[in-house]
């Protein structure tokens, strides 16, 4: 007997085989990685905007040209998620309609504004660890292009932290107004960065679907928790506090216990009423808008140029 | 409002990683013509060195083989395992071979 095409991709899964573009696979698992991917592609185009808005008042040569450097990646690695989603028979134009349209969402994460020039740096230690924490399993994904767009991304994320932390320990090195600045950045950014993981485990129904397809690998929770773990550490080298009176040094389970997370302010903004979610689509519209020239007048060129050839 | 403009042609991207190397197969990207897709293919692919040669082709032009058909055309191969060395046996002794 044959075995039936759902067999057969479950017992790719099982045996840790990558699903490739081509073969068979259930609508859900296509519908999930949809979903997914084009939201993780659109996080990393709007993504640019918060940090964007400090490169023209980075305080030194240097720290421009990184910044630069940095939101250049995050395009690039929109484009390695945009490519891959495609591979799924959903064109570019209609994932960026959805975003425009509001019907797909990104990282809430973005929709926080970018005060003070310390925001770039709890933005490269705090958002872009929790991404990474996030996304390293992800190259381990069973859909091949997805895990491929990750491996890249992830090679290339390791820079973005450490850029970031350097700006923080700067910081905290200098004046007393530069480690306040410091610590406030810290404390508007560290929850956010925790609600970066998504709802907790028993609130989020997705994620078991996700785990036993192999998308994910890890709970919210459990990478939450590492996150957790892991800053903790690092604040110290800072000599900074993390704004949680309820971290606590656990000797039971071997980990940090922290307080509850505001979980009506991380609806809230899901649901488009943070304090940057109007600002963040109009900006990506009108740039979609503004830039539809330049596409035309590319295509007309490459359009007259392919005819005078013809002519040749 | 939202009139749609013409897609450019989605390119596929190899890059040689270094000399010695073959092309290898990078991702893909949109451009309107071969000198941009080029252009791109640069800032996408080669930001920090991974590449001294791209190679760009329009996605259209590529063929490939079909994976539900895969049992039939790769079957001619299962059976001829004297095409591997190791399928025949010789003396220890021998040497160099």
């Amino acid at each position: 007997m044959h075995a039936t095409e759902q067999e057969l991709f479950d017992s790719k899964i099982s045996q840790e085989i990558r699903i490739e573009p081509k073969d068979w696979m259930p609508e859900e698992y296509r519908k999930m990685l949809i979903r997914q991917m084009s939201q993780h592609a659109h996080s990393e185009i709007v993504g640019m905007l918060p940090e964007g808005n400090w490169i023209t008042r980075a305080p030194s040569l240097r720290r421009k040209a990184t910044l630069i450097a940095k939101v250049q990646d995050e395009a690039g690695h929109g484009l390695y998620l945009y490519s891959a989603t495609e591979t799924l028979g959903i064109t570019r134009d209609e994932t960026i309609e959805q975003l425009h349209a509001g019907k797909a969402k990104y990282s809430s994460i973005f929709n926080y504004p970018t005060l003070t020039w310390a925001d770039i740096g709890a933005i490269g230690w705090l958002v872009d660890g929790a991404a990474i924490m996030n996304q390293v399993p992800l190259c381990r994904a069973s859909y091949g292009p997805y895990a491929r767009a990750m491996i890249r991304i992830c090679k290339e994320e390791s820079f973005h932290q450490r850029q970031g932390f350097e700006i923080l320990l700067t910081l905290s090195r200098g004046s007393e107004a530069q480690r306040e600045m410091c610590q406030d950045a810290i404390n508007r950014w560290w929850w956010p960065s925790l609600m970066m993981f998504g709802p907790n485990d028993d609130a989020s129904p997705n994620s078991q679907r996700s785990m036993q397809w192999k998308i994910k690998r890890f709970s919210n929770d459990e990478l939450r928790q590492k996150f957790v773990d892991v800053c903790v550490d690092q604040a110290k080298v800072l000599h900074m506090d993390l704004p949680d009176k309820d971290l606590k040094w656990n000797p039971d389970s071997g980990h940090y216990d922290f307080g509850e997370i505001n979980w009506d302010e991380f609806y809230e903004v899901l649901k488009g009423n943070g304090p940057c979610n109007h600002e963040r689509l109009e900006a990506r519209k009108k740039a979609h808008e503004e830039g539809r020239w330049v596409r035309e007048a590319a295509a007309a060129y490459a359009r007259k140029k392919n005819h005078n050839h013809a002519l040749i | 409002m939202d009139r749609k403009t013409e897609q450019w042609p989605l390119w596929e991207v190899f890059i040689r990683a270094r000399q010695g190397l073959d092309h290898k197969h990078a991702g893909s990207l949109y451009a309107a013509d071969a000198a941009m897709a080029i252009e791109n293919a640069r800032d996408v692919y080669t930001r920090r060195n991974e590449g001294i040669s791209i190679w760009v082709v329009e996605s259209k032009f590529i063929h490939a083989s079909n994976p539900d058909e895969s049992a039939s055309l790769y079957d001619p191969a299962n059976d001829k395992i004297f095409r591997h060395p190791g399928f025949y046996h010789l003396p220890d002794e021998l040497k160099n071979i």
